[in-house]
């Protein structure tokens, strides 16, 4: 371990922590990253996919040498019955050209190229150490303790960056316990297909890809989605849902899983899907009312610890890279004063504030809530389009206008009028 | 897929430390029978495994994929859960 003192000691190798510990070092201060991982990337997961404007933010043009997967051309959102599918799909060419708009990626391979860059800026990158706890003095953070032996270091400030599951964060009291209501579980299987095969499947090209989101029965009544994304010679494909929800129905989430790949519409685009990987993660859910502390006295949160996730949109990773930018530009302003304290660290917050990161979340803040209280009615509706469809499109001598009127009374059977005048209204203001 | 045949994908290093305890096998035992004893069907590894023979909760901790799903599950706060040694643990290989 070195023996010196940091400026800046960043606690987690993900996209916010790399972000800040990036940005910093450019500034010319003297920073440490700790990843407890064998690697960085290691223990990271999403979906996933990572979009290419906040990435290049921080390092331009990064799509020219970052192990990717796919550019995505298509997103498609999937409304599931046990039997049916009702599609929709948005593809733009402009999705498959520079500077792109996403990409598939495969964290634990993404992350160790983002991690070396961070190291070739200059940062001190320490793999396979643990933080166990923070180290204050009075109210002030000033340091780390490892597992390793003489492994404590000290800094002037500190960026925790350690994810879904912040120990550190909730050791420390900066965040509050999780609410078992307020975090999604998600698992997920790296299927392997061949490169052809999968273009050929998903209709796309060599260096084209597409995005799945489902909704619908596939979460069994839980608030939760699900998502198949293409890789290069592999699918992602997983599921989350509220983690009191699978308490609540005592679902098995890798049975979940294996149920999803026997539905009709993704039995034969997985074939011979060979699975290479199983993996789990958390996912806080609490969006704009679940933001916790944002700092302290030498300390700075971001990216999911923060709780930065935009579960609609199915957005976090840029929201990660964005707050911990912001954190490394509050603290080269605070090293400039030589200000750590929390006075001098609170420009963070309106920073923050003023930034998409926190404009989007405050667009759904009721989203959470809205969905929480109404699974039933979702999953009502969801039904209710997906038979629709399958009404209007069966020809069996009935005319259109008598599927029209069995369609509007079907939907008046399950929910009244004024329910429903109600239900439209209320979804008008949790998106508007 | 059976998810032993699902673990076998993922290389995991266990750490000779137990990073996974119960607190108060009393308390999983008798409080939590009622609900049914959560973290034994959310943990997506199934790490935690009700003996009805020694009537407690077995902790196969070298399974963990380290999401942390079970601690927040549990009603009584009865789980002390940390991070497995750097470098131990699992180790994604795709992530």
């Amino acid at each position: 371990m070195p023996k010196e003192d940091f400026d800046c000691i960043v606690i987690g190798a993900g996209p916010a922590g790399s972000a800040a510990a990036y940005i910093l070092a450019k500034n010319n201060l003297k920073v440490c990253l700790v990843e407890k991982g064998d690697f960085p990337g290691s223990k990271n997961l999403m979906g996933g996919v990572l979009y290419s404007r906040p990435t290049c933010d921080i390092i331009p043009d990064f799509y020219k040498e970052a192990p990717l997967e796919r550019p995505i051309v298509e997103k498609q959102i999937w409304m599931m019955k046990s039997s049916s599918t009702l599609k929709f799909a948005f593809r733009d060419k402009d999705f498959s050209r520079e500077p792109y708009n996403s990409f598939s990626v495969l964290r634990a391979k993404f992350d160790k190229w983002f991690a070396d860059k961070v190291d070739e800026a200059g940062v001190y990158v320490i793999p396979k150490t643990t933080v166990t706890d923070l180290v204050k003095e009075g109210s002030a953070f000033v340091g780390i303790k490892t597992d390793r032996p003489d492994g404590d270091l000290r800094a002037k400030v500190i960026v925790l960056a350690e994810g879904g599951n912040p120990l550190l964060a909730l050791k420390t009291g900066l965040c509050a316990p999780l609410d078992p209501k307020k975090v999604a579980l998600s698992v997920k299987q790296i299927l392997f297909l061949p490169e052809e095969k999968i273009n050929e499947r998903f209709n796309v090209g060599k260096e084209e890809g597409i995005s799945i989101e489902m909704l619908g029965d596939i979460t069994e009544g839980m608030v939760g989605t699900g998502f198949l994304y293409t890789n290069k010679n592999t699918i992602s494909l997983g599921m989350g849902a509220i983690i009191a929800d699978f308490v609540k129905q005592k679902i098995k989430p890798y049975e979940l899983i294996e149920r999803l790949k026997e539905h009709p519409s993704i039995s034969p685009l997985i074939k011979d899907g060979v699975v290479r990987e199983y993996a789990a993660h958390m996912i806080p859910e609490g969006g704009y009312n679940g933001i916790g502390q944002l700092y302290d006295d030498g300390i700075l949160l971001v990216g999911d610890t923060l709780g930065l996730v935009n579960a609609i949109h199915g957005e976090g990773s840029n929201l990660a890279m964005i707050s911990g930018k912001l954190a490394a530009e509050t603290i080269v302003e605070a090293a400039s004063k030589n200000d750590f304290s929390k006075s001098g660290l609170a420009s963070y917050r309106q920073k923050l504030f003023d930034s998409l990161v926190v404009k989007d979340l405050h667009k759904y803040k009721d989203a959470l809530a809205y969905f929480e209280g109404n699974q039933p009615t979702t999953d009502l509706y969801l039904d209710w389009l997906t038979s629709s469809a399958k009404e209007m499109l069966t020809v069996n001598g009935q005319t259109k206008k008598e599927k029209q009127k069995k369609i509007i009374k079907n939907l008046y059977k399950k929910r009244s009028r004024r329910k429903v005048i109600k239900d439209a209204f209320n979804l008008w203001r949790v998106f508007k | 897929m059976n998810l032993d045949d699902l673990l076998f994908t993922v290389s995991v290093k266990p750490d000779e430390e137990v990073h996974i305890k119960i607190k108060d096998q009393a308390v999983c035992r008798d409080k939590c029978k009622e609900q049914d004893r959560p973290c034994t069907y959310v943990c997506p590894a199934r790490v935690y495994f009700f003996s009805e023979e020694e009537q407690k909760i077995i902790v196969s901790y070298e399974r963990c994929l380290e999401d942390g799903a079970c601690y927040v599950a549990c009603p009584y706060d009865n789980i002390d859960w940390r991070f497995p040694r750097g470098g131990s643990g699992v180790s994604y290989k795709f992530g």
